[in-house]
């Protein structure tokens, strides 16, 4: 029973990492109609930033901000520079471009920071307390950061005109640019709040897995399954897709373990968390195309 | 009928051109040379991933490059210059493929030295020995590298995994009461090659192992896997796992109180990015077979061989980190070439390269710890066999017991 409990509490805390990706995800995709495949690398070099700023000898609460400002600026500067000129080109051009990001900020971290393991600290205070055994302060304080910054997007896009503003360029970019939105800068916007978003993600997964270049590898593919789950269209589904998969994998090893033990036989394990996780998009995306949680669009052709 | 004469002839003919104007001045100096050797140079290949997700090993093919100029500086081996030629290959086989056969087909290197990854010296293994081509020295652990009958143009130089693997488990039964065994494993040849060792080191108490417990490169984390095994109620940790997991599965253990006899593997024995990421408190107690010094090691400040590693890193790779491992790695394997290279003398055919590297015979190489030395022979291609285990105390290592040897193969 204990088991249980920890493995629950450890897939929630890996889940809420998931669901931060998949959060940043969502925020370009709402806006762009993109899937950012660049955004795992974006995290981890904003990541970099703030251990940098920290290694100088700021204070971690000077750094975050900072660092969330210098990842908006980041994003808004890879929207005008890089992808205004792709407004009208075909998918794969974008596409190519997402890659080539990628492989961009990943080589930059390594030439810049080198691609040896390093340890990040916590921003949150280290105590124990009842439980403290199953679940970690750093494991609640992630949990609690992911709902937080969905609450505040979700006041940001229902309670301010700027959220209102960008919703309206997203969803209808002629209407809205005819009631004099700026549809241009709002899409920057989107990609500069995506890009905080995966600041934050990063921060809070570096003291987990440790800083290198390919920290969010591994994280990027299940916050894609997250996003994909909930439904690439919803934030609020995508940061509850993000803990879906994260207790998930965790039960599969674990029920696995205990079915091992029960009857002998190896069925399903460690070995295939990721496949049960891609096996979920499948299923989910087959049922229900816009996920759990997504709404459907529908399109006049 | 008297076409093909006359193409034999032909043949013939500027073959003894060839041999007057090549072959025979060099007979005649004592000198003999295959592709890539020269009275002035010796060509060496070398393929590595400096780009891509194994980049991190990049650093060997840099330090290996800097040791080849400070050698060059001091005038060469046997007064020739190291024309060192090395490619990225992104830790990809088919990659690696396509630049060995241009480094032995257009580059015409003398040899390949310390090609790294299992998977890329695996995809080049078969076309080395066809091309009859010495992959000297290769950076990985694989048991394979070992077979002087199936494949007499390949050779390791690390203690292999399987070795390693076989020398942890004797340890467990020979100190440990009681022993009930949780194994986590990256699921990988590398991984599995360490699990065979265990297992073939166990001999007939292979039902101790009460669980293993897998992690695939792409999880993560192995939080939840150390759950499992501590459930187990296991007393010894066997932890097969790259650096970042290491640190990981130890700073996981710390935090769930699961305190086994923990044996690590050689793989992550780095202060630098297993330990001091992990946290020192949570790493103390620690075991691991070791065969080189940490350079960075108060206890072997004043040894004269880390003094000139500091020197040569000091200058020749200013800006790199030191307390990365790849570095010293580097540094101590291409001194076992230099020495092989020696030993070659005037006779540089790839032939005799091969037969010099066979016989190496209890060489301290550079960074070495004390007492392990480097030997092979025709039938024993292990330059290395011999380890140390060695416990974490405080901020460096704490040697105990002799030296361990497990003949492999």
């Amino acid at each position: 029973m204990e088991q249980l409990l920890q493995q629950v509490a450890s897939g929630l805390a890996n889940g809420a990492i998931y669901a931060l990706v998949a959060l940043a995800l969502v925020m370009i995709f709402v806006s762009t109609n993109h899937i950012n495949f660049a955004q795992g690398e974006m995290a981890m070099f904003s990541a970099f930033i703030c251990w940098q700023l920290i290694h100088w000898g700021y204070p971690f609460w000077i750094a975050l901000p900072a660092t969330m400002l210098f990842s908006f600026v980041i994003g808004v500067l890879i929207e005008r520079i890089i992808l205004r000129p792709l407004h009208t080109a075909p998918l794969l051009s974008v596409v190519v471009v997402f890659i080539g990001l990628l492989a961009i900020f990943h080589s930059l971290a390594g030439a810049i920071w080198t691609h040896t393991v390093k340890p990040f600290p916590s921003p949150f205070p280290n105590f124990s307390f009842a439980g403290s055994g199953i679940i970690g302060p750093h494991q609640i304080g992630m949990i609690l950061v992911a709902v937080l910054i969905l609450a505040l997007l979700f006041c940001f896009f229902r309670f301010t005109p700027l959220g209102l503003a960008m919703r309206a360029a997203a969803l209808n970019p002629t209407s809205a640019r005819l009631v004099g939105i700026n549809v241009d800068w709002m899409l920057a916007l989107g990609w500069g709040l995506a890009a905080t978003v995966g600041s934050v993600a990063g921060v809070l997964v570096a003291p987990v897995v440790y800083l290198e270049p390919n920290m969010m590898a591994g994280i990027l593919l299940y916050g894609f399954a997250g996003a994909l789950v909930g439904g690439i269209s919803s934030p609020g589904g995508a940061v509850a897709g993000g803990f879906i998969v994260g207790v998930l994998e965790n039960m599969v090893a674990y029920l696995g373990y205990m079915l091992e033990r029960a009857t002998g036989f190896y069925l399903i394990g460690n070995g295939e968390k990721l496949t049960v996780a891609l096996l979920m998009v499948i299923t989910v995306l087959t049922l229900k195309p816009s996920g759990l949680f997504g709404h459907v669009t529908v399109k006049r052709v | 009928m008297t076409k093909r004469t006359r193409r034999d002839v032909l043949v013939g003919g500027s073959a003894i051109a060839a041999a007057q104007v090549i072959g025979l001045p060099a007979i005649a100096q004592g000198k003999k040379y295959d592709d890539g050797a020269s009275d002035g140079t010796i060509k060496i290949g070398h393929t590595n991933p400096y780009s891509g997700n194994a980049s991190a090993y990049g650093n060997i093919g840099r330090t290996i490059e800097a040791v080849f100029k400070m050698v060059n500086d001091a005038g060469g081996i046997n007064g020739r210059k190291i024309e060192f030629i090395t490619y990225d290959d992104g830790y990809s086989p088919p990659k690696t493929v396509e630049m060995v056969r241009k480094l032995v087909e257009q580059d015409k290197v003398l040899f390949l030295f310390n090609t790294l990854g299992t998977p890329p010296n695996t995809a080049i293994h078969r076309y080395m020995n066809q091309k009859k081509v010495p992959q000297l020295f290769v950076a990985t652990g694989a048991s394979k590298w070992g077979q002087p009958k199936e494949f007499p143009w390949t050779m390791g130089w690390q203690p292999d995994y399987v070795t390693e693997g076989a020398i942890y488990a004797k340890h467990v039964l020979a100190t440990i009461k009681e022993p009930k065994i949780g194994i986590l494993m990256q699921n990988d040849d590398y991984g599995k090659d360490y699990y065979n060792g265990f297992i073939q080191g166990l001999g007939d108490k292979k039902g101790l192992v009460a669980q293993l417990a897998t992690y695939e490169v792409t999880d993560p984390t192995v939080d939840s896997q150390m759950i499992q095994l501590k459930n187990t109620g296991a007393n010894v940790f066997f932890n097969i796992t790259t650096p970042k997991f290491a640190a990981q599965a130890i700073k996981k253990a710390f935090e769930i109180e699961w305190k086994p006899a923990h044996y690590l593997n050689n793989v992550s024995s780095s202060f630098g990015s297993v330990f001091k990421p992990a946290g020192i408190p949570a790493s103390q107690g620690v075991m691991l077979a070791l065969y080189r010094k940490d350079a960075n090691d108060a206890q072997f400040a004043s040894s004269p061989d880390v003094v000139a590693f500091k020197a040569f890193m000091a200058k020749y790779m200013p800006n790199a980190d030191i307390k990365d491992d790849t570095h010293n790695y580097g540094y101590s394997v291409t001194h076992t070439l230099i020495e092989t290279l020696k030993m070659c003398g005037d006779n540089l055919t790839r032939e005799n390269v091969m037969k010099q590297a066979a016989s190496l015979k209890g060489y301290e190489a550079p960074l070495l710890l004390p007492g392990i030395k480097i030997s092979t022979s025709a039938t024993d291609f292990y330059p290395l066999q011999s380890v140390q285990m060695a416990r974490v105390k405080g901020e460096s290592f704490e040697m105990f017991g002799n030296i361990l040897s497990n003949e492999s193969a």
